[in-house]
């Protein structure tokens, strides 16, 4: 019972880092960016390359992830994502969906189809016994890092110099453009974290989520729902989201598996009819 | 005053009367989908499939291009209707027209019942809901394996002949006749709906929600009852797909469906009923000589033609059809342009 309830706080941990770039993306910079798994699954496979061809110790592989998609996310905001601020949302669900189609046939090719594999160093394996509660090891390790990034992401966003740019950046471009705030290089900051912390939780998730290159279409729906139902307002909305989820979906596998994926989506659908701007949305918000 | 008002509510039925008037390249692309059954004998097969597609992309013309509501989870409804269609040929009446009839009104009563979800929230919640009930059937579909076959599809779909007269041959000769009369009855009347002052309300909701509720247009049952149509035009797709290919696949509610709709819609052209048509062409050839040339990344290329398709502008690209004879569209151009030029 209570290894359920662990289980499901690391898997909530793990979809927050996945998604908390998007709750960036979506709900400062109003973008809907459905490529956002594609950038998770970039973080993935660049853990596998290094890890299973050159024999590059885990941990060096985490950073490398972050700082490699970072990039990745650089380049795409500079030469694409920048012309689209301002276009309507259909179309950029289209740029994004095209984006998506090409991500998985490009991995498709070079990598193959199969679910991809990586062996963990031998500290974060196995479980141990903690008052009766069985813990796993690499299960710990995700809640520790992720814990400690999100206490990071807050601070980062409210006490920072930085921060308070982004949020005046967000807020009113114009005003905040006169004050001699550049936006643009703020946003493709802010846009690079956001692919950076999904490449470093696509890096953590290809033990516990699997990694084939169907990836960004299959966790989607998840990015989406902890965004949409936790509200793109704050950190602390989709944070409490994503821990739910995370839980409700371990619980649900658990107990009752033939449901599969019904609850989640009833349960989405329900806080989208109730609460059409999110749980934790603040009023008059985006 | 009373004189005035007369002539108001004339010129704007006249007005009307003009955009719904038959235009010649209207006329022309129904004659040559009809000389295509002498034409092309042998590229039936993909014919049918391009008159469904452009049934489904026209169903979502109504509610994108009319009324302005983006969905990612359209093919719920063609899913649906393709499943009911299905069924109900294997268990009660396996006459086509009935189950495309039965099919509509299953479909149309799903429509009627979400489109509730679609009025509240903005674009997001509208893209998350529609998703959101599509996974939720895709689930269903799969879960209820004693009614739907599960991930195996449902097989043993006997369809007889048409109004008991015209049978389903082995070319898909008349399986086409059959879907493009279908396609040109459903066309002709949403022709009619959208050239209804209905239709014209539509748009004025799509462009400004507010002020069209300002004017005394109620947003709410508009939106309802073009939901409901929209929906019963993509089950009627559905059911239509069933028919001709004697099977149901899970993957009529797979998620690259709602996407694949949206390009076709999107390469078309939105907000003139003919765009679904147009692109569904457009999208199957394509989609058909890709998959000659790579048969496994055919999906890279599609995902560059989208966000080609973006980058350089949609309205540029459906540009094209103002340069049709006769077109309203160009009319609209030439004189906006003029305007443009007087300023």
């Amino acid at each position: 019972m209570l290894t359920i309830l662990f289980d499901g706080i690391a898997y909530g941990m793990l979809l927050f880092v996945l998604a908390c770039g998007l709750s960036i993306t979506l709900g400062l910079m109003n973008f809907v960016n459905l490529a956002h798994g594609a950038f998770a699954m970039a973080g993935g496979y660049i853990t596998v390359i290094m890890m299973n061809r050159y024999g590059i110790s885990f941990y060096w592989c985490l950073p490398a992830a972050f700082f490699v998609t970072a990039l990745i996310g650089v380049l795409l905001e500079r030469t694409l994502y920048r012309r689209l601020y301002k276009s309507s949302h259909l179309d950029q669900v289209l740029f994004s969906i095209g984006l998506v189609f090409m991500s998985i046939a490009a991995v498709d090719y070079f990598m193959g189809g199969q679910q991809q594999l990586i062996s963990l160093p031998p500290e974060l394996r196995g479980r141990f016994d903690f008052f009766g509660v069985g813990i796993g090891r690499y299960r710990l390790f995700i809640i520790v890092l992720c814990a400690a990034l999100t206490v990071a992401l807050q601070l980062a966003l409210t006490r920072t110099r930085f921060g308070s740019q982004l949020r005046a950046a967000v807020d009113d471009g114009r005003v905040a453009r006169g004050l001699g705030i550049n936006v643009s290089v703020v946003f493709a900051l802010t846009f690079a974290l956001g692919s950076g912390l999904a490449g470093l939780g696509g890096a953590l998730g290809t033990e516990i989520l699997g990694l084939d290159p169907n990836f960004p279409l299959k966790f989607l729906i998840y990015f989406m729902i902890v965004v949409t139902v936790g509200g793109t307002s704050s950190i602390t909305g989709p944070f409490v989201a994503a821990l739910l989820l995370g839980i409700a979906d371990v619980a649900g596998k658990y107990y009752v598996p033939q449901a599969g994926a019904f609850i989640i989506y009833g349960v989405m659908i329900m806080v989208l009819i109730l609460r059409p701007h999110g749980l934790f949305a603040r009023e008059g918000g985006r | 005053m009373s004189d005035k008002a007369l002539s108001a509510s004339e010129t704007a039925s006249g007005l009307l009367k003009r955009a719904g008037r038959w235009q010649i390249w209207e006329i022309a692309l129904w004659l040559i989908a009809i000389a295509m059954i002498f034409v092309l004998p042998s590229k039936m097969l993909i014919l049918t499939e391009i008159t469904i597609l452009a049934l489904f992309a026209v169903s979502l013309d109504l509610i994108l291009g009319y009324a302005g509501i983006v969905s990612l989870g359209h093919t719920a409804f063609f899913g649906l209707g393709a499943y009911v269609a299905g069924i109900f040929a294997r268990d009660y009446v396996s006459e086509p027209v009935t189950g495309l009839l039965v099919a509509g009104a299953v479909s149309g009563l799903f429509g009627f019942v979400t489109s509730f979800l679609v009025l509240r929230g903005s674009d997001l919640t509208r893209l998350m809901t529609t998703f959101g009930v599509a996974m939720l059937l895709a689930e269903l579909a799969n879960q209820a394996a004693w009614l739907t076959g599960g991930a195996d599809g449902l097989s043993g779909v006997m369809i007889t002949p048409i109004l008991g007269l015209f049978e389903f041959d082995l070319w898909g000769r008349n399986g086409y006749i059959y879907a493009l009369v279908v396609l040109m009855v459903l066309t002709f009347i949403a022709r009619r709906i959208v050239n209804s002052p209905y239709g014209l309300s539509l748009k004025a909701i799509k462009r400004n929600p507010v002020r069209a509720a300002m004017l005394g247009i109620s947003p709410t049952r508009r939106i309802v009852v073009v939901y409901t149509i929209a929906a019963v035009y993509a089950g009627i797709a559905g059911a239509l797909l069933t028919q001709t290919t004697s099977f149901v696949s899970p993957d009529v509610l797979a998620f690259h469906r709602s996407a694949d709709v949206l390009l076709v819609l999107v390469i078309g052209g939105t907000g003139y009923l003919y765009g679904g048509i147009f692109g569904a062409i457009i999208f199957t050839v394509l989609r058909d000589w890709l998959s000659v040339i790579t048969p496994q990344y055919w999906m890279f290329w599609i995902g560059l033609i989208l966000i080609i398709i973006v980058m350089v502008g949609r309205e540029r690209i459906t540009r094209w059809q103002a340069f049709l004879p006769g077109s309203a569209r160009a009319e609209r151009l030439k004189a906006r342009k003029a305007a443009e030029d007087v300023r």
